[in-house]
């Protein structure tokens, strides 16, 4: 079977859709030789990311093993992670300091 | 492995056997083109820059033309000055180090722009020729130093094209070859992995410098980078942040020790993996790699980018198959996700369609002639 998502760390608490995916799918993957299952709140284009725990407000978004941002709502578990809901914290020239 | 390449008499080998008719101002760009279009052989190097800028900047506008005029890939260069932008004997000069022929003409000097076309086209031409007289030779891999970039990535270019890209990388430096890569923003969010790997602590310390010098531009600015970089390009495509785009793009280097950090414009010495530092954004970034002396860029995308180098093949590389299909006449390899070969794999066939490219086969941009439109970087404005 074609792999659907990719979960690049077992730290991730985000996997990137390897094709579009529809909301209400059942997306299986392997992290660290064992299977873990997100049914998707939201449709998922192609490179796209969803959440596959509950991550809250201005905790980390872990992708490769490393943090990438930090959430700027609660997510939950097969929802769409994206702008709209991650902030970078680097080159913030508008967050006054 | 080997490649034929055409000697230098400094030792160096180039991939192509171009005269390159480098213009030293702006206002000089429009005779060095006339002259590059008219003399079959010669490869133009344009730019925005030359004038009207403070003296470090000048400095690193100098510097620059002085290492892309220095690359193997030119047999012979002429210089092009409209003459008010001051003196051009320290590029000449720093060109004459690798001992190739070197001539100039200045437009204000010679009465205009015609009589500079031609006496440039008169000088030109007489360089081609005597370039048309070197033939390439079998050398081995150790004397490539391959330039590296991402453009127009999307989240295929951090899971397959770049760690492809890097493993090619890997393997070129083993066997004694050196690469390098920039796009200092790029390195925001994961520059702590690249210091770590710095051959010593001063190398490591100048990594996390240039990010932070990096950094502190879009600080000064009071705005958000995100939109700037990562693009709205790469937003579309999935990429969500500096962190994430950053992550995927410092894998294309490979995972060899950091044996250098080059400022804008400078060419590293000997071999292994080095860091030059400047912006993304591809004119100026694959500048910097053509400065550097690279001979050969391998340039991943995820988009698309179409834009090569006027006289350094660069070879696209993609693992979209969205951008492989629609894209074609653009994209010299795909890296095939689905197809079960490992990073690894990949890398050795993107390795040895490199060597290939090196040897003299043509690459979708310079078949198309989208090689023009190049510029030079600078860190301060102008006035």
């Amino acid at each position: 079977m074609e792999r659907k998502a990719v979960v690049l760390n077992s730290k991730d608490n985000v996997a990137t859709a390897l094709t579009d995916l529809q909301a209400g799918e059942v997306v299986e993957m392997e992290v660290d030789k064992g299977a873990i299952s997100v049914t998707l709140v939201d449709s998922i284009p192609f490179g796209h990311k969803f959440s596959l725990t509950n991550i809250k407000l201005d905790l980390p978004i872990m992708k490769y093993g490393e943090i990438i941002g930090k959430a700027t709502a609660d997510i939950k578990p097969g929802q769409h992670v994206h702008v709209h809901n991650v902030a970078s914290t680097r080159g913030r020239g508008d967050i006054a300091k | 492995m080997s490649f034929w390449g055409y000697p230098r008499l400094d030792g160096a080998i180039g991939t192509r056997n171009y005269v390159g008719v480098i213009s030293t101002v702006a206002c000089a760009n429009d005779v060095a083109q006339w002259i590059a279009k008219q003399v079959p052989g010669c490869a133009l190097f344009a730019h925005q820059q030359g004038c009207g800028q403070a003296e470090p900047d000048m400095e690193l506008v100098h510097c620059t033309l002085t290492s892309l005029g220095c690359n193997p890939n030119l047999a012979g260069v002429l210089l092009v000055s409209l003459g008010c932008e001051g003196p051009i004997d320290d590029i000449m000069a720093g060109i004459a180090t690798s001992r190739k022929p070197i001539a100039s003409v200045v437009i204000q000097e010679l009465g205009g722009a015609s009589a500079a076309v031609a006496e440039g086209s008169r000088l030109a031409r007489q360089m081609a020729m005597d370039a048309s007289a070197i033939r390439r030779e079998e050398v081995d891999d150790s004397k490539l130093m391959i330039g590296v970039k991402c453009g127009a990535s999307d989240p295929t270019s951090g899971l397959a094209s770049n760690p492809s890209i890097g493993a090619a990388c890997d393997m070129l430096i083993e066997k004694g070859g050196a690469c390098i890569f920039g796009e200092t923003p790029e390195m925001m969010g994961a520059e702590h992995i690249l210091a770590n790997r710095a051959a010593s602590p001063e190398i490591g310390r100048k990594i996390i410098e240039i990010v932070n010098r990096m950094e502190q531009r879009s600080l000064a600015m009071g705005v958000d980078m995100r939109g700037a970089n990562p693009s709205r390009g790469n937003i579309a495509a999935g990429l969500t942040s500096i962190e994430e785009k950053s992550l995927g793009a410092i894998v294309k280097g490979g995972t060899t020790p950091i044996k250098g950090v080059c400022e804008y414009g400078e060419r590293p010495e000997g071999s292994g993996l080095f860091i030059v530092d400047g912006p993304g954004q591809e004119p100026k970034a694959v500048t910097a790699l053509a400065a550097a002396g690279a001979q050969v860029i391998l340039f991943s995308t995820g988009i698309g980018a179409p834009h090569g180098f006027p006289f350094v093949p660069v070879i696209k590389v993609t693992a979209n198959p969205k951008t492989y299909q629609q894209l074609s006449e653009h994209i010299d390899f795909y890296v095939d996700i689905g197809g079960g070969a490992s990073h690894k794999e990949l890398g050795y066939d993107i390795l040895m369609e490199t060597l290939a490219v090196a040897s003299g086969k043509k690459t979708k941009a310079e078949n198309l002639g989208y090689v023009n439109f190049t510029d030079i970087w600078t860190a301060g404005t102008t006035f």
